[in-house]
Protein backbone atom coordinates (compact mmCIF):
# COMPACT_ATOMS: atom_id res chain seq x y z
CA UNK A 1 0.00 0.00 0.00
CA UNK A 2 1.57 3.12 -1.34
CA UNK A 3 1.25 6.42 1.16
CA UNK A 4 0.15 9.53 -0.53
CA UNK A 5 3.23 11.20 -1.29
CA UNK A 6 4.73 7.49 -3.31
CA UNK A 7 1.19 7.49 -5.14
CA UNK A 8 1.39 11.19 -6.17
CA UNK A 9 5.02 11.16 -7.85
CA UNK A 10 4.58 8.45 -9.89
CA UNK A 11 0.79 10.22 -11.38
CA UNK A 12 2.96 11.41 -14.74
CA UNK A 13 4.28 7.83 -15.38
CA UNK A 14 0.60 6.71 -14.43
CA UNK A 15 -1.54 8.47 -15.84
CA UNK A 16 -0.07 10.35 -18.74
CA UNK A 17 2.69 7.19 -19.76
CA UNK A 18 5.39 9.34 -19.38
CA UNK A 19 9.11 7.69 -20.16
CA UNK A 20 12.41 8.95 -21.08
CA UNK A 21 14.38 9.83 -23.67
CA UNK A 22 18.25 9.63 -23.98
CA UNK A 23 19.64 12.57 -25.64
CA UNK A 24 22.33 11.28 -26.67
CA UNK A 25 21.47 8.19 -28.67
CA UNK A 26 17.38 8.43 -28.30
CA UNK A 27 17.08 5.03 -26.14
CA UNK A 28 13.74 5.46 -24.49
CA UNK A 29 12.88 3.89 -21.32
CA UNK A 30 9.78 2.77 -19.44
CA UNK A 31 10.18 3.38 -16.61
CA UNK A 32 12.08 6.49 -16.93
CA UNK A 33 16.07 6.38 -15.72
CA UNK A 34 18.42 9.05 -14.80
CA UNK A 35 21.64 7.40 -16.57
CA UNK A 36 20.87 5.77 -20.17
CA UNK A 37 22.67 2.29 -20.09
CA UNK A 38 23.19 2.08 -23.92
CA UNK A 39 25.74 5.61 -24.20
CA UNK A 40 26.13 6.25 -20.48
CA UNK A 41 24.88 9.89 -20.44
CA UNK A 42 22.89 11.60 -17.78
CA UNK A 43 21.10 13.99 -20.19
CA UNK A 44 17.93 12.36 -20.57
CA UNK A 45 14.49 13.86 -21.13
CA UNK A 46 10.18 12.99 -20.20
CA UNK A 47 8.83 11.91 -23.31
CA UNK A 48 5.22 10.57 -24.08
CA UNK A 49 5.10 7.28 -25.10
CA UNK A 50 3.23 5.78 -27.70
CA UNK A 51 -0.70 4.58 -26.38
CA UNK A 52 -0.84 1.80 -28.78
CA UNK A 53 0.94 -1.26 -29.14
CA UNK A 54 0.55 -5.09 -29.62
CA UNK A 55 0.87 -8.39 -26.86
CA UNK A 56 3.92 -10.15 -26.82
CA UNK A 57 3.09 -12.35 -24.30
CA UNK A 58 0.06 -12.78 -21.55
CA UNK A 59 -1.14 -14.78 -18.61
CA UNK A 60 -4.17 -14.81 -15.88
CA UNK A 61 -3.23 -14.37 -12.45
CA UNK A 62 -5.65 -16.53 -10.54
CA UNK A 63 -3.66 -16.18 -7.02
CA UNK A 64 -3.69 -12.52 -6.78
CA UNK A 65 -1.45 -10.41 -4.21
CA UNK A 66 -2.99 -8.60 -1.21
CA UNK A 67 -4.89 -6.19 -2.27
CA UNK A 68 -6.00 -7.64 -5.76
CA UNK A 69 -8.43 -10.35 -5.05
CA UNK A 70 -11.75 -8.98 -5.99
CA UNK A 71 -10.32 -8.29 -9.22
CA UNK A 72 -9.20 -12.13 -9.92
CA UNK A 73 -8.72 -14.07 -12.42
CA UNK A 74 -7.52 -10.65 -14.88
CA UNK A 75 -4.88 -10.53 -17.33
CA UNK A 76 -1.44 -9.55 -17.76
CA UNK A 77 0.76 -9.10 -20.45
CA UNK A 78 3.48 -7.61 -22.01
CA UNK A 79 3.01 -4.82 -24.63
CA UNK A 80 5.09 -3.50 -27.27
CA UNK A 81 4.02 -0.09 -28.05
CA UNK A 82 4.73 1.21 -31.49
CA UNK A 83 8.09 2.31 -31.47
CA UNK A 84 9.35 -0.40 -29.92
CA UNK A 85 9.07 0.00 -25.72
CA UNK A 86 7.82 -2.53 -24.40
CA UNK A 87 5.44 -2.03 -20.55
CA UNK A 88 3.92 -4.47 -18.63
CA UNK A 89 0.07 -4.47 -17.69
CA UNK A 90 -3.64 -5.32 -16.67
CA UNK A 91 -5.46 -6.22 -20.08
CA UNK A 92 -9.13 -5.26 -19.49
CA UNK A 93 -12.17 -5.03 -21.57
CA UNK A 94 -11.24 -8.50 -22.62
CA UNK A 95 -12.07 -12.11 -21.39
CA UNK A 96 -9.59 -14.60 -20.36
CA UNK A 97 -10.71 -16.83 -23.55
CA UNK A 98 -10.48 -14.33 -25.84
CA UNK A 99 -6.29 -12.87 -26.11
CA UNK A 100 -4.14 -13.86 -27.97
CA UNK A 101 -0.28 -12.93 -28.75
CA UNK A 102 -0.21 -9.97 -31.18
CA UNK A 103 -3.58 -8.69 -30.06
CA UNK A 104 -3.59 -4.88 -30.68
CA UNK A 105 -4.47 -3.15 -27.63
CA UNK A 106 -4.61 0.62 -26.65
CA UNK A 107 -4.00 2.66 -23.19
CA UNK A 108 -6.95 3.21 -21.15
CA UNK A 109 -7.25 5.14 -17.38
CA UNK A 110 -8.86 2.71 -14.94
CA UNK A 111 -8.84 2.40 -11.14
CA UNK A 112 -5.83 0.02 -10.04
CA UNK A 113 -6.45 -0.55 -6.42
CA UNK A 114 -8.22 1.19 -3.74
CA UNK A 115 -6.68 1.46 -0.27
CA UNK A 116 -9.41 0.20 2.28
CA UNK A 117 -12.31 2.31 3.07
CA UNK A 118 -10.93 5.69 3.87
CA UNK A 119 -7.63 5.85 1.65
CA UNK A 120 -6.08 6.79 -1.38
CA UNK A 121 -8.06 5.24 -4.57
CA UNK A 122 -5.34 4.69 -7.28
CA UNK A 123 -5.73 4.74 -10.85
CA UNK A 124 -2.99 4.45 -13.77
CA UNK A 125 -2.45 2.46 -17.00
CA UNK A 126 -4.60 -0.49 -18.34
CA UNK A 127 -4.59 -1.32 -21.89
CA UNK A 128 -7.97 -2.91 -23.96
CA UNK A 129 -8.60 -4.38 -26.70
CA UNK A 130 -8.51 -1.80 -30.01
CA UNK A 131 -12.24 -2.14 -31.26
CA UNK A 132 -12.30 -2.19 -34.96
CA UNK A 133 -15.26 -0.12 -36.35
CA UNK B 1 44.11 -14.76 -4.58
CA UNK B 2 43.59 -17.63 -1.43
CA UNK B 3 41.20 -20.45 -2.89
CA UNK B 4 38.48 -21.77 -1.19
CA UNK B 5 37.16 -24.75 0.10
CA UNK B 6 33.91 -25.90 1.85
CA UNK B 7 34.95 -27.92 5.34
CA UNK B 8 31.19 -28.68 6.66
CA UNK B 9 27.59 -28.44 5.68
CA UNK B 10 23.84 -29.01 7.19
CA UNK B 11 20.43 -28.28 6.30
CA UNK B 12 16.87 -29.03 8.23
CA UNK B 13 14.24 -30.69 6.30
CA UNK B 14 11.82 -28.14 4.18
CA UNK B 15 9.00 -28.23 5.67
CA UNK B 16 5.49 -26.46 7.63
CA UNK B 17 7.73 -25.84 10.26
CA UNK B 18 5.21 -24.77 12.99
CA UNK B 19 7.10 -25.25 15.98
CA UNK B 20 10.00 -23.28 15.14
CA UNK B 21 10.94 -19.67 14.66
CA UNK B 22 12.98 -17.93 11.67
CA UNK B 23 16.11 -18.48 14.40
CA UNK B 24 15.66 -22.17 15.26
CA UNK B 25 15.51 -22.83 11.93
CA UNK B 26 18.61 -20.83 11.53
CA UNK B 27 20.73 -22.35 14.77
CA UNK B 28 19.47 -25.70 13.47
CA UNK B 29 20.87 -25.51 10.08
CA UNK B 30 24.38 -23.50 11.06
CA UNK B 31 25.40 -25.93 14.39
CA UNK B 32 24.91 -28.82 12.00
CA UNK B 33 27.53 -27.42 9.38
CA UNK B 34 29.47 -26.29 12.45
CA UNK B 35 29.58 -29.77 14.02
CA UNK B 36 29.86 -31.29 10.20
CA UNK B 37 32.89 -29.25 10.06
CA UNK B 38 34.35 -29.88 13.62
CA UNK B 39 34.97 -26.31 14.71
CA UNK B 40 33.49 -24.45 17.43
CA UNK B 41 33.62 -20.85 16.27
CA UNK B 42 34.18 -18.60 13.09
CA UNK B 43 35.39 -15.61 11.95
CA UNK B 44 32.52 -13.73 10.60
CA UNK B 45 28.86 -14.33 9.39
CA UNK B 46 27.06 -13.99 6.67
CA UNK B 47 23.11 -15.09 6.50
CA UNK B 48 21.19 -15.40 3.22
CA UNK B 49 17.55 -14.48 3.45
CA UNK B 50 14.73 -12.57 1.30
CA UNK B 51 11.49 -11.45 3.70
CA UNK B 52 12.61 -11.89 7.30
CA UNK B 53 11.26 -7.91 7.18
CA UNK B 54 7.73 -8.60 5.65
CA UNK B 55 7.03 -11.67 6.94
CA UNK B 56 7.99 -12.01 10.31
CA UNK B 57 8.63 -7.57 10.85
CA UNK B 58 12.33 -9.10 11.88
CA UNK B 59 15.27 -7.09 10.27
CA UNK B 60 18.90 -7.40 11.36
CA UNK B 61 19.04 -10.71 10.86
CA UNK B 62 23.60 -10.35 11.55
CA UNK B 63 23.60 -9.73 14.85
CA UNK B 64 20.09 -11.65 15.85
CA UNK B 65 21.67 -15.19 13.93
CA UNK B 66 25.22 -14.63 15.46
CA UNK B 67 23.53 -14.64 18.94
CA UNK B 68 21.35 -17.58 17.88
CA UNK B 69 24.58 -19.47 17.29
CA UNK B 70 26.10 -18.44 20.75
CA UNK B 71 28.99 -15.86 18.67
CA UNK B 72 27.55 -12.54 19.42
CA UNK B 73 30.64 -10.09 18.70
CA UNK B 74 31.27 -11.84 15.37
CA UNK B 75 30.92 -9.65 11.96
CA UNK B 76 27.07 -10.84 11.09
CA UNK B 77 25.37 -8.77 8.06
CA UNK B 78 22.51 -10.32 6.48
CA UNK B 79 22.52 -10.38 2.48
CA UNK B 80 19.54 -9.77 0.84
CA UNK B 81 18.90 -10.40 -3.03
CA UNK B 82 15.54 -11.61 -3.51
CA UNK B 83 15.50 -15.57 -3.87
CA UNK B 84 19.22 -15.06 -5.06
CA UNK B 85 19.66 -14.56 -1.20
CA UNK B 86 21.72 -17.93 -0.74
CA UNK B 87 23.75 -17.76 -3.41
CA UNK B 88 24.77 -14.10 -2.90
CA UNK B 89 25.75 -14.62 1.20
CA UNK B 90 27.68 -17.94 -0.40
CA UNK B 91 29.30 -15.27 -2.43
CA UNK B 92 30.03 -12.81 0.01
CA UNK B 93 31.53 -15.81 2.04
CA UNK B 94 33.67 -16.92 -0.55
CA UNK B 95 34.93 -13.50 -0.55
CA UNK B 96 35.84 -13.06 2.96
CA UNK B 97 38.15 -16.23 2.73
CA UNK B 98 39.36 -15.37 -0.69
CA UNK B 99 40.66 -12.01 0.68
CA UNK B 100 42.59 -12.92 3.76
CA UNK B 101 40.11 -10.50 5.91
CA UNK B 102 38.68 -14.06 6.98
CA UNK B 103 40.03 -17.43 7.92
CA UNK B 104 36.62 -19.24 8.68
CA UNK B 105 33.50 -18.52 7.33
CA UNK B 106 29.83 -19.60 8.29
CA UNK B 107 27.23 -19.39 5.22
CA UNK B 108 23.48 -19.90 6.37
CA UNK B 109 20.49 -19.39 4.69
CA UNK B 110 16.65 -18.99 6.12
CA UNK B 111 13.45 -18.13 5.31
CA UNK B 112 10.28 -19.02 7.26
CA UNK B 113 7.33 -18.58 5.35
CA UNK B 114 4.60 -20.36 6.94
CA UNK B 115 4.32 -17.63 9.42
CA UNK B 116 1.32 -15.51 7.39
CA UNK B 117 -0.98 -16.16 4.76
CA UNK B 118 -0.59 -16.78 0.89
CA UNK B 119 -1.84 -13.68 -0.24
CA UNK B 120 0.65 -12.04 2.01
CA UNK B 121 3.43 -14.59 0.38
CA UNK B 122 2.59 -13.88 -2.55
CA UNK B 123 3.22 -9.75 -1.94
CA UNK B 124 6.52 -11.06 -0.48
CA UNK B 125 7.65 -12.53 -3.83
CA UNK B 126 6.96 -9.74 -5.72
CA UNK B 127 8.97 -7.60 -3.77
CA UNK B 128 11.80 -8.76 -5.31
CA UNK B 129 10.38 -6.82 -8.37
CA UNK B 130 9.96 -3.39 -9.20
CA UNK B 131 7.20 -1.74 -7.10
CA UNK B 132 6.12 1.08 -8.83
CA UNK B 133 5.81 0.00 -12.22
CA UNK B 134 5.36 -4.41 -12.19
CA UNK B 135 4.07 -4.71 -8.60
CA UNK B 136 1.55 -2.46 -9.15
CA UNK B 137 -0.26 -3.77 -12.01
CA UNK B 138 -1.16 -6.53 -9.92
CA UNK B 139 0.86 -9.21 -11.74
CA UNK B 140 2.48 -11.83 -9.36
CA UNK B 141 5.90 -13.56 -9.25
CA UNK B 142 4.16 -17.01 -10.22
CA UNK B 143 2.55 -14.63 -13.16
CA UNK B 144 5.88 -13.21 -14.54
CA UNK B 145 7.13 -16.81 -15.15
CA UNK B 146 3.92 -17.72 -16.78
CA UNK B 147 4.75 -15.06 -19.75
CA UNK B 148 7.86 -16.30 -20.13
CA UNK B 149 6.17 -20.15 -20.47
CA UNK B 150 3.80 -18.92 -22.41
CA UNK B 151 6.05 -17.34 -25.28
CA UNK B 152 8.60 -20.20 -25.40
CA UNK B 153 5.88 -22.69 -25.71
CA UNK B 154 4.90 -20.03 -28.87
CA UNK B 155 8.37 -19.45 -30.17
CA UNK B 156 9.73 -23.07 -29.86
CA UNK B 157 6.73 -25.08 -30.25
CA UNK B 158 7.35 -26.90 -26.85
CA UNK B 159 4.23 -28.62 -25.62
CA UNK B 160 3.26 -28.20 -22.07
CA UNK B 161 3.68 -31.85 -21.17
CA UNK B 162 7.80 -31.62 -22.30
CA UNK B 163 7.93 -28.37 -19.82
CA UNK B 164 6.16 -30.17 -16.95
CA UNK B 165 8.61 -33.00 -17.00
CA UNK B 166 11.22 -31.16 -14.99
CA UNK B 167 9.00 -31.08 -11.84
CA UNK B 168 8.41 -34.77 -12.21
CA UNK B 169 12.21 -35.63 -12.12
CA UNK B 170 12.79 -33.41 -9.57
CA UNK B 171 9.57 -35.31 -7.75
CA UNK B 172 11.65 -38.88 -8.58
CA UNK B 173 14.60 -37.37 -6.85
CA UNK B 174 12.96 -36.03 -3.32
CA UNK B 175 11.83 -39.74 -2.82
CA UNK B 176 15.04 -40.53 -1.62
CA UNK B 177 15.85 -37.38 0.05
CA UNK B 178 15.09 -37.07 3.91
CA UNK B 179 15.08 -33.13 3.32
CA UNK B 180 12.80 -32.84 1.04
CA UNK B 181 9.73 -30.79 1.55
CA UNK B 182 7.99 -33.24 -1.17
CA UNK B 183 9.35 -36.92 -0.86
CA UNK B 184 6.38 -38.39 -3.43
CA UNK B 185 6.00 -38.76 -7.19
CA UNK B 186 3.90 -36.85 -9.80
CA UNK B 187 3.19 -37.93 -12.95
CA UNK B 188 2.80 -35.20 -16.25
CA UNK B 189 -0.85 -36.12 -16.49
CA UNK B 190 -1.24 -35.29 -12.73
CA UNK B 191 0.81 -31.37 -13.51
CA UNK B 192 -1.51 -30.82 -16.64
CA UNK B 193 -4.39 -31.26 -14.86
CA UNK B 194 -3.86 -29.78 -11.67
CA UNK B 195 -5.35 -25.86 -11.46
CA UNK B 196 -3.85 -22.95 -12.86
CA UNK B 197 -2.27 -20.55 -10.86
CA UNK B 198 -0.97 -18.12 -13.47
CA UNK B 199 -1.75 -19.79 -17.08
CA UNK B 200 -0.36 -22.13 -18.40
CA UNK B 201 1.67 -22.61 -15.16
CA UNK B 202 -0.02 -25.30 -13.23
CA UNK B 203 0.19 -25.32 -8.96
CA UNK B 204 2.35 -28.45 -9.85
CA UNK B 205 4.87 -26.71 -11.81
CA UNK B 206 5.54 -24.18 -8.93
CA UNK B 207 7.75 -24.45 -5.97
CA UNK B 208 5.27 -24.56 -2.79
CA UNK B 209 5.66 -22.06 0.22
CA UNK B 210 8.13 -23.79 2.67
CA UNK B 211 10.13 -22.88 6.10
CA UNK B 212 13.77 -24.19 5.77
CA UNK B 213 17.67 -23.61 7.06
CA UNK B 214 20.82 -24.82 5.13
CA UNK B 215 24.55 -23.88 6.26
CA UNK B 216 28.10 -23.99 4.93
CA UNK B 217 31.30 -23.48 6.48
CA UNK B 218 34.39 -21.92 4.60
CA UNK B 219 37.64 -21.64 5.02
CA UNK B 220 41.50 -21.34 2.88
CA UNK B 221 41.58 -24.41 0.78
CA UNK B 222 45.55 -25.21 2.24
CA UNK B 223 44.30 -25.47 5.70
CA UNK B 224 41.21 -27.16 4.87
CA UNK B 225 42.75 -30.51 5.40
CA UNK B 226 43.48 -29.85 8.85
CA UNK B 227 39.71 -29.87 9.44
CA UNK B 228 38.36 -32.64 6.73
CA UNK B 229 39.17 -35.51 4.99
CA UNK B 230 37.04 -34.53 2.09
CA UNK B 231 37.50 -30.74 1.57
CA UNK B 232 35.63 -29.31 -1.48
CA UNK B 233 37.29 -26.73 -3.11
CA UNK B 234 34.71 -23.59 -3.85
CA UNK B 235 36.49 -23.49 -7.87
CA UNK B 236 34.13 -20.77 -9.20
CA UNK B 237 31.94 -18.09 -7.66
CA UNK B 238 30.14 -15.57 -10.03
CA UNK B 239 27.54 -13.18 -9.61
CA UNK B 240 26.03 -10.88 -12.45
CA UNK B 241 23.13 -8.63 -12.26
CA UNK B 242 20.66 -7.61 -15.39
CA UNK B 243 17.41 -5.19 -15.89
CA UNK B 244 15.24 -5.59 -12.64
CA UNK B 245 11.93 -5.74 -14.91
CA UNK B 246 11.72 -8.57 -17.09
CA UNK B 247 9.93 -6.18 -19.59
CA UNK B 248 12.88 -4.13 -20.14
CA UNK B 249 14.93 -6.72 -21.84
CA UNK B 250 15.28 -7.60 -25.58
CA UNK B 251 14.90 -11.29 -25.30
CA UNK B 252 12.77 -12.56 -22.90
CA UNK B 253 13.72 -15.91 -23.29
CA UNK B 254 16.78 -16.17 -22.46
CA UNK B 255 18.46 -15.08 -18.84
CA UNK B 256 21.47 -13.23 -20.18
CA UNK B 257 22.67 -12.93 -16.50
CA UNK B 258 22.59 -16.37 -16.54
CA UNK B 259 24.88 -16.76 -19.68
CA UNK B 260 27.14 -14.61 -18.37
CA UNK B 261 27.53 -16.08 -14.81
CA UNK B 262 27.93 -19.18 -16.53
CA UNK B 263 31.22 -17.98 -18.89
CA UNK B 264 32.49 -16.18 -15.96
CA UNK B 265 32.57 -19.03 -13.58
CA UNK B 266 33.44 -21.81 -16.36
CA UNK B 267 36.08 -19.57 -16.75
CA UNK B 268 37.61 -18.88 -12.75
CA UNK B 269 37.44 -22.76 -12.88
CA UNK B 270 39.05 -23.44 -15.57
CA UNK B 271 36.80 -26.12 -17.31
CA UNK B 272 34.69 -26.40 -19.83
CA UNK B 273 30.77 -26.90 -19.26
CA UNK B 274 31.12 -30.90 -20.54
CA UNK B 275 33.22 -31.20 -17.23
CA UNK B 276 30.46 -30.86 -15.01
CA UNK B 277 29.18 -34.10 -13.27
CA UNK B 278 26.07 -32.74 -11.23
CA UNK B 279 23.77 -29.65 -11.77
CA UNK B 280 21.79 -27.78 -9.66
CA UNK B 281 19.57 -25.27 -11.59
CA UNK B 282 16.96 -22.74 -10.20
CA UNK B 283 12.95 -24.29 -11.03
CA UNK B 284 11.35 -22.37 -9.13
CA UNK B 285 8.74 -22.64 -11.91
CA UNK B 286 8.95 -25.65 -14.50
CA UNK B 287 9.85 -23.71 -17.72
CA UNK B 288 13.17 -22.26 -15.69
CA UNK B 289 14.44 -25.66 -16.00
CA UNK B 290 15.16 -25.71 -19.41
CA UNK B 291 15.94 -22.09 -19.72
CA UNK B 292 18.68 -22.80 -17.42
CA UNK B 293 19.69 -25.54 -19.13
CA UNK B 294 20.08 -23.70 -22.19
CA UNK B 295 21.58 -20.17 -20.78
CA UNK B 296 24.30 -22.40 -19.08
CA UNK B 297 24.99 -23.56 -22.21
CA UNK B 298 24.35 -27.62 -21.60
CA UNK B 299 21.92 -27.15 -24.95
CA UNK B 300 20.95 -25.29 -27.56
CA UNK B 301 18.28 -22.75 -27.45
CA UNK B 302 15.16 -24.37 -27.41
CA UNK B 303 15.84 -27.66 -26.87
CA UNK B 304 16.26 -27.61 -23.05
CA UNK B 305 12.79 -29.32 -22.32
CA UNK B 306 12.89 -32.03 -25.09
CA UNK B 307 16.28 -33.32 -23.22
CA UNK B 308 14.59 -32.85 -19.98
CA UNK B 309 11.53 -34.97 -21.82
CA UNK B 310 14.41 -37.94 -23.27
CA UNK B 311 15.35 -38.50 -19.20
CA UNK B 312 19.04 -36.96 -19.61
CA UNK B 313 18.33 -34.70 -16.66
CA UNK B 314 17.15 -37.92 -14.23
CA UNK B 315 19.89 -39.67 -12.03
CA UNK B 316 21.59 -42.00 -14.75
CA UNK B 317 21.44 -39.64 -17.94
CA UNK B 318 23.88 -37.33 -19.59
CA UNK B 319 23.37 -34.44 -16.60
CA UNK B 320 21.69 -35.30 -13.35
CA UNK B 321 20.11 -32.33 -12.24
CA UNK B 322 18.65 -31.01 -8.98
CA UNK B 323 19.25 -34.77 -7.77
CA UNK B 324 18.18 -34.39 -4.29
CA UNK B 325 14.81 -32.92 -5.50
CA UNK B 326 15.27 -28.86 -6.70
CA UNK B 327 13.10 -26.06 -5.63
CA UNK B 328 10.43 -28.11 -7.19
CA UNK B 329 10.15 -31.33 -4.69
CA UNK B 330 13.17 -30.35 -1.91
CA UNK B 331 11.98 -27.16 -1.50
CA UNK B 332 12.20 -23.36 -1.48
CA UNK B 333 12.49 -21.58 1.30
CA UNK B 334 13.68 -18.61 -1.08
CA UNK B 335 16.59 -17.02 0.66
CA UNK B 336 18.00 -20.54 1.90
CA UNK B 337 17.73 -22.13 -1.61
CA UNK B 338 21.43 -20.92 -2.66
CA UNK B 339 22.95 -22.46 -0.03
CA UNK B 340 20.84 -25.78 -0.34
CA UNK B 341 22.44 -26.36 -3.61
CA UNK B 342 25.80 -26.13 -2.17
CA UNK B 343 25.10 -28.62 0.66
CA UNK B 344 23.77 -31.09 -1.70
CA UNK B 345 26.16 -30.62 -4.45
CA UNK B 346 29.11 -31.16 -1.23
CA UNK B 347 27.01 -34.66 -0.14
CA UNK B 348 27.21 -35.74 -4.12
CA UNK B 349 30.88 -34.52 -4.46
CA UNK B 350 32.17 -36.44 -1.38
CA UNK B 351 30.44 -39.25 -2.23
CA UNK B 352 27.65 -39.33 0.74
CA UNK B 353 24.07 -38.75 -1.41
CA UNK B 354 23.19 -42.30 -0.40
CA UNK B 355 20.77 -43.61 -3.23
CA UNK B 356 20.81 -40.98 -5.09
CA UNK B 357 24.49 -41.11 -5.66
CA UNK B 358 26.14 -39.75 -9.22
CA UNK B 359 28.78 -42.32 -9.27
CA UNK B 360 32.78 -40.52 -9.95
CA UNK B 361 31.01 -37.02 -9.32
CA UNK B 362 34.23 -34.77 -9.49
CA UNK B 363 32.66 -31.37 -10.46
CA UNK B 364 29.40 -30.06 -9.41
CA UNK B 365 27.81 -26.59 -10.62
CA UNK B 366 24.62 -24.22 -8.86
CA UNK B 367 22.70 -21.52 -10.61
CA UNK B 368 20.61 -19.69 -8.18
CA UNK B 369 17.85 -16.78 -9.71
CA UNK B 370 17.18 -14.18 -7.96
CA UNK B 371 13.81 -12.03 -9.04
CA UNK B 372 12.77 -12.71 -12.70
CA UNK B 373 16.88 -13.30 -13.70
CA UNK B 374 17.63 -10.19 -12.52
CA UNK B 375 20.42 -11.34 -9.87
CA UNK B 376 22.43 -14.80 -10.91
CA UNK B 377 25.22 -16.88 -8.72
CA UNK B 378 26.78 -19.59 -10.29
CA UNK B 379 28.89 -21.94 -7.95
CA UNK B 380 31.18 -24.50 -9.51
CA UNK B 381 32.93 -26.84 -7.06
CA UNK B 382 35.30 -29.75 -7.32
CA UNK B 383 36.51 -32.47 -5.00
CA UNK B 384 39.68 -32.10 -3.85
CA UNK B 385 41.83 -35.15 -5.16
Amino acid sequence: MLRVPRYWREIPYRYRLIGSKCKNCSKIYFPPKQRCRVCGSTELEPVNLPRRGRVITYTVIRSPPSGYEKYAPYIVGIIELEGGVRILSQIVDCDPTEITIGMEVEAAFRRVIEQGEAGVIEYGYKFRPIIKP
Amino acid sequence: MRKVAIIGVGCTKVDDHWGKSLRNLFADAALKALEDSGIERVDSLYVGNMSSGFLQGQEHLGALMADSIGMPGIPAVKVEAACASGGVAFHEGFKAVVSGLADLVLVGGVEKMTDTLTPYVSSAMIMAEDQEYTAYTGVTFVGLNALIHRLYMETFKAKPEEIAMFPVVDHQHAVNNSFAQFQSTITVDRVLKSPFVADPLHILECAGIGDGAAAAVLCPLEKAKEFTDTPIEVAASTVVTDTLSLHERDNLLTFSASQRAAKSAYEMAKIEQSDVDVLEVHDAFSILGPISLEDLGFVKKGEGAKFTMEGQTAIGGKLPTNTFGGLKARGHPVGATGVYQIVELTWQLRGEAGKNQVNGAEIGMAQNIGGIGATVTVHILRRVK
